[in-house]
């Protein structure tokens, strides 16, 4: 592996992240109020679509993202509205999310498959794409992967330094406590659902957008269940999501170069090593007490006072 | 009495007429594994299933993304019970389903495509790409400057080998310093692992990129670097207008024309059909204006050399990556090609 070889693998790191980093973040969003979502995977492929047909539709690719976004909030709003209204079992309404999501968006889209819409390209931004070494690492991306640059900061600092987040965070916590404090648990959980339902339609909206320019059935090819993954990898720190997102895809774009390089590893093999690295972690993680990040409300329902 | 008899009779007629209408209308069915949108494989037998409904009294119905395996059987047998006269299934998964429908509806003629097993009602059929994906190869040795060629390759079974093997062979034959690189993707559909794959090509040093799989991800990989692609099943051209060189594709109407006639006048016999180029059912599509002439005349004089038979690819002797000489015969055995599990020489990477 020579130098000319390691700028372009870590590029490729970086891009192959990014879907993955925007899932992450909403998946970190949602629990962080304390609302398991398992619908990852079907909130991105909805976001992936709505992306797609209204860069289409309308040319315009920033409307095209916004709709990712916004059809990721939607569908999270179904997910709200099965555990925070009708207060259903997290795990079964995360679970028929992925299936009703793949499913709605492979169905909706067939009429679009092998069509071409606009989608962002790479923009090299003035003075710090020149920067050696994290130039072209870092900085001749699509504008897409430098907004992802900036949400996981914003996102730390919302926890840590808002109200509001603050308020989300002791929901995802003890919602008993928030609610003696005078304010409405449920109202932040929803906040969550739907903020965190948006991010991860964004990490779909990337793959139609900017990673590729078309839409295919089943486009995000289970990226959904590795930012599951990651949530736990990173102890719901948005800061540590990039570390996850770029680790996985980093493997995914170094077992390509290696076998591009002419090795003679069996290509199951190397195909297998992101998902294992995965593995790994989340084990290793696990272990070293990860566990005492978990928002200990997680997962349970607010059941009603009286 | 007599009004009943009337009745009767007339019945009788109608119901005769009727049955005489529908023997003349032939039913036929096509199942796809994907959508005929894809641009891809199920879009080339698409547009053959779309030749023969313009033929006058034949009644064409198509079923897409039809799961391989269980799912698949449902629709087989569907069809069956409606007196279908003939169904194609087009994917590798549908032919043990479709083998066991054949046994309960001997009636019906089934024709399987990319599968190796027949019986009585059931044929199977497929074509010989590698031809011309020797000639695309022809395209690609000839273009490259870096004398890299990258290949996208889905799963290292012997129809895709079979097909990295020819191109390379192809390359080799007007450019012997061209080598192959290859990735596996374990996907026939994954348009952003297929671009990744493409990217890594690229990286090391590929300028030409071509492709079994069935999305244009590795053209649009090809086109955004500013190199040149090859496509794979139909034209590709219009997702990498600048990149696109060439593609082998498919062309389906004549035969599914031929055995639609041969069902018709019941001449239709069970067997396995693997024709190629010389029949028309592979081919290529038209070349990119960055072609030059003289390329474009060497290759189209191969084309006809293969047509005739005066050229066989894989035609012996041809030597493996290790430099073993694996097929001697000057016209190579079907099994052999049928069961290829080695690279040739000058194609660098791993079958496993």
């Amino acid at each position: 592996m020579t130098p000319d070889m390691i700028i372009p693998l870590l590029a490729a790191t970086v891009q192959s992240g990014t879907p993955i980093l925007f899932a992450t973040l909403g998946a970190i969003f949602c629990e962080k109020s304390g609302v398991l979502n398992l619908g990852v995977e079907g909130i991105m492929a909805v976001g992936a679509l709505a992306g797609f047909s209204v860069s289409y539709a309308t040319g315009n690719i920033w409307l095209g993202f916004l709709a990712g976004g916004l059809s990721g909030m939607v569908a999270g709003g179904i997910h709200g509205l099965v555990c925070l209204v009708f207060l259903g079992n997290q795990v079964v309404s995360g679970l028929a999310l992925t299936i009703l999501g793949v499913g709605v968006a492979d169905y909706l889209g067939t009429p679009l498959i092998g069509l071409k819409a606009p989608g962002f390209v790479p923009t090299a931004l003035p003075l710090l794409s020149d920067l050696p070494f994290l130039g072209p690492v870092f900085f001749r991306h699509d504008p897409l992967v430098y907004i992802s640059y900036l949400v996981p900061v914003g996102m730390w600092l919302f926890f840590r330094n808002t109200r509001a987040g603050l308020r989300l965070r002791s929901v995802g916590e003890n919602p008993d406590a928030a609610q003696a404090a005078g304010f409405s648990p449920t109202h932040y959980r929803w906040l969550g659902v739907l903020c965190g339902g948006f991010f991860m339609g964004l990490g779909g909206a990337y793959l139609s957008l900017a990673y590729t320019h078309m839409w295919a059935n089943h486009l995000t090819a289970g990226r959904g269940w590795i930012a599951v993954a990651l949530v736990i990898f990173a102890f719901w720190n948005p800061l540590r999501a990039v570390l996850g997102a770029y680790l996985f895809g980093g493997m995914m774009a170094f077992q390509f170069r290696l076998q591009a390089s002419g090795t003679h590893i069996p290509s199951s093999f190397l195909l297998m090593l992101p998902y294992v690295l995965t593995l790994t972690v989340l084990v290793f993680s696990s272990w070293k007490g990860g566990s005492s990040a978990t928002p200990q409300a997680l997962g349970v329902n607010i059941e009603p006072a009286d | 009495m007599r009004k009943i008899l009337i009745l009767l009779v007339l019945s009788l007629v109608v119901a005769v007429g009727s049955a005489q209408a529908a023997e003349k209308k032939m039913k036929v069915g096509f199942v796809y594994v994907s959508p005929v949108g894809d641009a891809g494989y199920s879009y080339a037998h698409d547009l053959g299933r779309q030749a023969i409904e313009a033929l006058p009294n034949v009644e064409v119905k198509y079923l897409e993304s039809v799961n391989e395996g269980a799912d698949s059987e449902r629709v087989f047998l569907n069809m069956a019970r409606k007196k279908y006269d003939l169904i194609f299934g087009t994917s590798f998964g549908y032919m043990d389903p479709m083998l066991k429908t054949a046994k309960r509806f001997p009636h019906t003629v089934f024709m399987h495509c990319s599968g190796y097993k027949s019986s009585k009602n059931m044929g199977n059929y497929f074509g010989r790409m590698y031809q011309a994906r020797y000639l695309s190869g022809m395209v690609a040795g000839a273009m490259t400057k870096s004398n890299v060629l990258g290949y996208v390759a889905a799963f290292p079974i012997p129809e895709v080998i079979r097909g990295i093997n020819a191109f390379a062979l192809g390359a080799q034959a007007v450019n012997p310093k061209a080598e192959v690189r290859v990735v596996w993707t374990k996907t026939w559909y994954d348009p952003a692992k297929e671009k990744e794959g493409a990217k890594s090509l690229l990286d090391v040093g590929a300028d030409v990129i071509a492709q079994h799989q069935d999305s244009p991800g590795p053209q649009e990989a090809a086109q955004e670097r500013g190199v040149y692609s090859i496509g794979y099943n139909t034209d590709m051209s219009q997702f990498a207008p600048k990149a696109h060189l060439v593609a082998p594709i498919w062309n389906w109407a004549p035969y599914y024309m031929e055995v639609l006639n041969s069902v018709k006048d019941g001449t239709w016999k069970a067997g396995s059909t693997w024709n190629g180029l010389a029949e028309g059912v592979v081919d290529l599509s038209p070349m990119g204006a960055m072609v030059p002439e003289a390329v474009k005349a060497t290759v189209m004089a191969r084309r006809e050399e293969i047509k005739t038979g005066s050229y066989v690819v894989f035609g012996g002797p041809v030597l493996d990556q290790a430099g073993t000489v694996r097929l001697t015969a000057a016209t190579p055995d079907d099994i052999d090609l049928l069961s290829m599990d080695w690279f040739v020489k000058g194609v660098i990477g791993t079958t496993e």
